[in-house]
């Protein structure tokens, strides 16, 4: 199903004072998985409860609390690996990763470092979808892995002058951490990449992709290189030919994103322009000054002793179980686009837009299907449905036209009983009051009038009424047009406008 | 009835079921020995109210003839089992003040099955250690002593206080833990009887963690059969800890038939040690003898690697018990240091830990750090496991060519003075010399008092058996423990 006849996107580039320079970016993305309890704890996950309520005596580190790994965290982040086509591992092991922290109770994340429970995968990510415009682009971006770990808790600063708090709701709460090739060339692809991500994700449900409460977060590695050394890489997979990277931290803002890897760049392509190094560190972006800030370098990167954590036994999955799970996989982003595409015959903007989400393809397919026309369904759904309810600051969920409604508009319209015009304001009337559609056209009189007779009756008054304009029309037929606005007029809008062009045009020509 | 106290637990569970006596009757004789016995330092929180009301509750159930084996039966727990709302602090001071929330898996199934809790167990402080001299609470002292001499003898550890009080007829048995031989050194040293099962038979869930993969519970008691009774009401699956067992629990009791007629038992010729205490060496031949003429074939065998199992005992342990014991760091529960004008987090997790935990248990958090960090992982911990690895297939070559069981002493000496190898960690390490293999592998050990050396304190043999087969090793114990007939009892000085 997946279409990569596309052509690749073009590498961002930034010029320094002496070479232009190329991007090379990988990145560490965090979802939480969509699990009413947390990885190894019955504790609800529950976003904004009352600190410290969602606590289970394992979160809280107590002596002798053993963890207990939860299964559906593990079935959600088998359904991801085989949503970004990823090999399972049907053997894998969880790692104690161990540093202090309050807001780390039992003094180490659990986490899987020598063996993920997922392994290499891909995620095809277009660009210029953006727009109807463009023409799309899309690169396949290698996942490198996916492993489960423990979220931390919260230390909280600002509530007294002189202690820190802690809220351990979020403990142990699990992660996938979803990590990238450097395959990503600019930080418009980068937002893209986590965009796609966060569109499967969606799709399969494993995670709620809400970025603002943390849901998904971002670490991005990035370093600078002259063109052709990234070529070479691809290539040779080794890494000398690409430059040190710096790895910024923690970043829940598609904008944020964007800026930051752009600033980074241009840090990195300063101290190498000016005959430094770049040292590989972690930094952190700081949007109110727009720059990222060491925050601690390789030195003092800490020392996690990373060891088997010996309260768990390998996690041994059985392939039938991954095939049970594939089998239930939904139809995927790239799949419901091509299909969209070949079945409906819409446009690959179109088509984007209307599987950006599960919800609004649902939707759109329920009005195609009703409404026996994939076009128009599509204009309908993208510009009038999406724009209204984007002036409301609502989602399709809220949609008070029911796909039913919508498609029986686009009938009365294909069946010429209304006009386009007609159309927009039932619309707006069934947006706003509800209603069958063809009743209220119906009801209200809004049926267009087709009967050639009462056309011509308008017609001939408005000719009786206006010789001057007549005699310019003949002179010059664009104005036409002229008459056909005073007849629909006169009409209240409800005249067939093709019959009324056709009737004018015969009669202005005598 | 007088010295109800000395009663072994199947004497009492006869008695009690026969109407001869209470659970009532029975508490209070342990009570009272304890009451009597401070200085053998044994018991550190003395739980009377709690263990009057499980009596009288037991009483109950025994009169509605619900009597399951331990119902009634008096028993003190270590200090590493979290007993809800009693205090339990692994002997560190870092724990001060902290009563759980909540009960430990086994100490649970124990207080279900009927039995009565007397009180805390002294031990080790977070069960490191070879002599009880690491606890907070200040040593507990062993019963026996040697001939004439009124030197205070250590009672073993990790387990110290539990050995003491069961040997001292303070508590009918006692739970134990075993990590590197803390339940069998101990018991060898005080003549009763103590056995780590299988790497998973018992529940961790509850139990403060000195090195997961290690640490395995246990009961103490004055005969083999004992044993049987007690580590089937210990024991069990429990999914609330990922490493334990989902098997049956077999009736261990009834395996104790005393015949071992056709068993090989495998002496295995690593375990003697140069420089081996003739009297040790002695009693090691006896035992093989008195197996010998119960039927067993007594067969040589060789587990090649033993010799480098103490080594990477002391690497996994402290390893693991250095991530284990990051959680003490004064935010949640447990002791927190005052702190200056001025002191961040940093201050309060180094001054909190610098004063919660003691030397011992520094040097092996140390140890354990150093050994996990990067540039050492692959050199110390990495070989380390190894070294594990081999010692098992060591054991399983064995198991495989046929051997039944495998008889070693347990432990290098006597009970020895306290204060003696206090200052020197590397000779205390050498008490575990022929107990850290068996945890190494998983195996289940038991220690049974055979003998007494030529001062009159116990020495114990152990036997290893084949995993999950505690049914078998308790019955060739349960053989050698006839036919060692060891029935000396310390004179009581306390």
């Amino acid at each position: 199903m997946l279409d990569l006849s596309y052509d690749l996107p073009k590498v961002k580039t930034i010029a320094g004072a002496k070479h232009d320079w190329e991007l090379v970016i990988g990145m560490e993305v965090h979802a939480q998985v969509s699990s009413n309890s947390k990885l190894f704890s019955g504790a609800s996950t529950l976003f904004g409860a009352e600190a410290n309520s969602n606590v289970a005596f394992v979160d809280a580190g107590m002596p002798g609390m053993l963890p207990v790994i939860n299964e559906f965290c593990v079935e959600q982040a088998v359904r991801t690996g085989l949503g970004l086509k990823a090999q399972i591992n049907l053997t894998s092991a969880f790692d104690r990763k161990n540093y202090f922290y309050p807001d780390l109770p039992q003094g180490y994340q659990i986490s899987q470092l020598y063996h993920p429970i997922v392994g290499e995968g891909e995620v095809l990510v277009e660009m210029g979808a953006g727009s109807a415009k463009e023409a799309p682009t899309a690169r396949l971006v290698r996942i490198e892995r996916i492993h489960l770990e423990q979220d931390a808790g919260k230390s909280i600063h600002d509530m007294d002058p002189a202690m820190s708090f802690v809220d351990l709701n979020r403990t142990g709460v699990a992660l996938m951490e979803i990590v990238s090739r450097p395959d990503i060339r600019g930080p418009e692809e980068a937002a893209a990449y986590l965009g796609k991500l966060r569109q499967i994700l969606r799709y399969l449900g494993t995670c709620d992709g809400n970025m603002q409460s943390g849901s998904m977060r971002a670490d991005v590695n990035v370093s600078i290189c002259l063109p052709g050394a990234y070529e070479k890489y691809q290539e040779t997979q080794d890494f000398s030919h690409l430059g040190t990277r710096c790895e910024i931290k923690n970043m829940n803002s598609m904008r944020f994103i964007q800026a930051a890897i752009e600033v980074e760049a241009r840090r990195q392509i300063a101290i190498v322009e000016a005959g430094g190094s770049v040292e590989q560190e972690t930094r952190l972006y700081d949007p109110d000054k727009n720059e990222t800030r060491s925050m601690r370098s390789k030195e003092e990167a800490h020392d996690y002793r990373y060891f088997p954590d010996p309260d768990l036994l390998p996690l041994e999955i059985e392939q039938s179980w991954v095939d049970a799970i594939e089998a239930s996989l939904p139809e995927l982003p790239d799949a419901k686009k091509a299909r969209f595409m070949s079945d409906f015959g819409l446009s690959d903007y179109d088509a984007s837009v209307l599987t950006a989400e599960t919800a609004d393809a649902v939707y759109f397919e329920a009005v195609a299907e009703a409404a026996g026309d994939g076009k128009l369904a599509a204009n309908w759904v993208i510009n009038e449905l999406f724009g209204r309810l984007k002036k409301d600051d609502a989602g399709i969920a809220d949609s008070p036209v029911s796909p039913a409604q919508l498609a029986g508009i686009i009938a009365l319209i294909k069946a010429d009983e209304i006009s386009g015009k007609i159309a927009k304001d039932l619309f707006e009337i069934v947006y706003t009051e509800g209603g069958d559609p063809a009743e209220i056209v119906a009801a209200r009189g809004m049926k267009q009038v087709t009967d050639t007779g009462a056309i011509e009756q308008a017609v001939d008054d408005i000719i009786a009424a206006n010789p001057a304009q007549v005699e310019k029309a003949q002179q010059n037929p664009k104005l036409a047009g002229w008459f056909v606005g005073q007849v629909m007029k006169a009409t209240g809008g409800k005249a067939n406008p093709a019959v009324v062009n056709q009737i004018v045009a015969k009669k202005l020509a005598g | 009835m007088s010295d109800l106290n000395t009663m072994t637990i199947a004497q009492a569970r006869d008695a009690l079921r026969a109407g001869e006596t209470t659970s009532a009757e029975l508490t209070d004789a342990c009570l009272n020995a304890i009451e009597a016995a401070g200085e053998l330092g044994a018991f550190v929180h003395n739980t009377p109210d709690v263990a009057r009301a499980q009596a009288a509750s037991a009483d109950a159930r025994i009169a509605q003839g619900d009597a399951p084996s331990l119902c009634g039966i008096p028993l003190g727990i270590k200090d590493l089992f979290c007993t809800k709302g009693v205090p339990s602090q692994a002997a560190s001071r870092i724990l001060e003040g902290f009563k759980p929330e909540y009960e430990s898996t086994v100490s649970g199934q124990l207080f279900d099955r009927g039995a009565v809790m007397l009180g805390k167990l002294n031990m080790d402080e977070f069960a490191m250690g070879s002599s009880n001299e690491t606890s907070v609470y200040g040593n507990a002292v062993n019963p026996w002593r040697a001939g004439n001499s009124d030197a205070a003898l250590t009672p073993g550890g990790s387990s110290g206080g539990s050995a003491s009080a069961v040997a001292a007829d303070l508590c009918l048995g006692a739970t134990g833990t075993d990590t590197g031989g803390s339940i069998r050194q101990p018991a060898a040293f005080t003549g009763i009887v103590g056995i780590k099962p299988t790497y998973g038979r018992c529940s961790r869930w509850g139990v403060v963690a000195f090195a997961s993969s290690l640490d395995q519970a246990g009961p103490m008691t004055k005969t083999v059969r004992d044993a049987a009774i007690m580590l089937e009401g210990m024991c069990g699956h429990d999914a609330k800890d990922s490493t334990s067992a989902d098997l049956a629990v077999p009736d261990f009791e009834a395996a104790l038939t005393g015949d071992i007629r056709g068993k090989v038992i495998g002496i295995p010729k690593e375990y003697r040690m140069d420089g081996m205490p003739a009297e040790i060496a002695k009693l090691w031949e006896d035992g093989t003898a008195m197996l010998r003429d119960a039927g067993a074939e007594i067969r040589d065998i060789s587990l090649p690697h033993t010799k480098y199992a103490l080594p990477a005992y002391y690497v996994i342990a402290p390893a693991e018990a250095s991530s284990n014991l990051a959680r003490y760091d004064g935010v949640r529960f447990g002791h927190r240091a005052s702190l200056a004008q001025g002191d961040g987090i940093t201050e309060m997790y180094e001054k909190t830990r610098a004063e919660g935990f003691g030397a011992e248990v520094q040097r092996r958090v140390m140890v354990g750090t150093y050994v996990l960090s990067a540039g050492f992982y692959d050199a110390y911990y990495n070989r380390a496991r190894r070294v594990r690895a081999l010692i098992k297939q060591d054991f399983d070559t064995v198991f495989a060519a046929g051997v039944d069981a495998i008889l070693t002493p347990a432990t290098p000496s006597a009970a020895f003075e306290l204060g003696r190898k206090v200052d020197d960690p590397v000779e205390m390490y050498l008490n575990d010399v022929f107990t850290v293999t068996v945890n190494l592998a998983g195996l289940p050990g038991i220690s049974v008092p055979t003998g007494l050396d030529e001062k009159g304190l116990p020495l114990g043999l152990q036997l290893i058996g084949r995993p999950w087969e505690e049914a078998d090793l308790l019955n060739t114990a349960y053989a050698l423990e006839t036919a060692a007939g060891f029935v000396a009892k310390p004179q009581k000085w306390w």
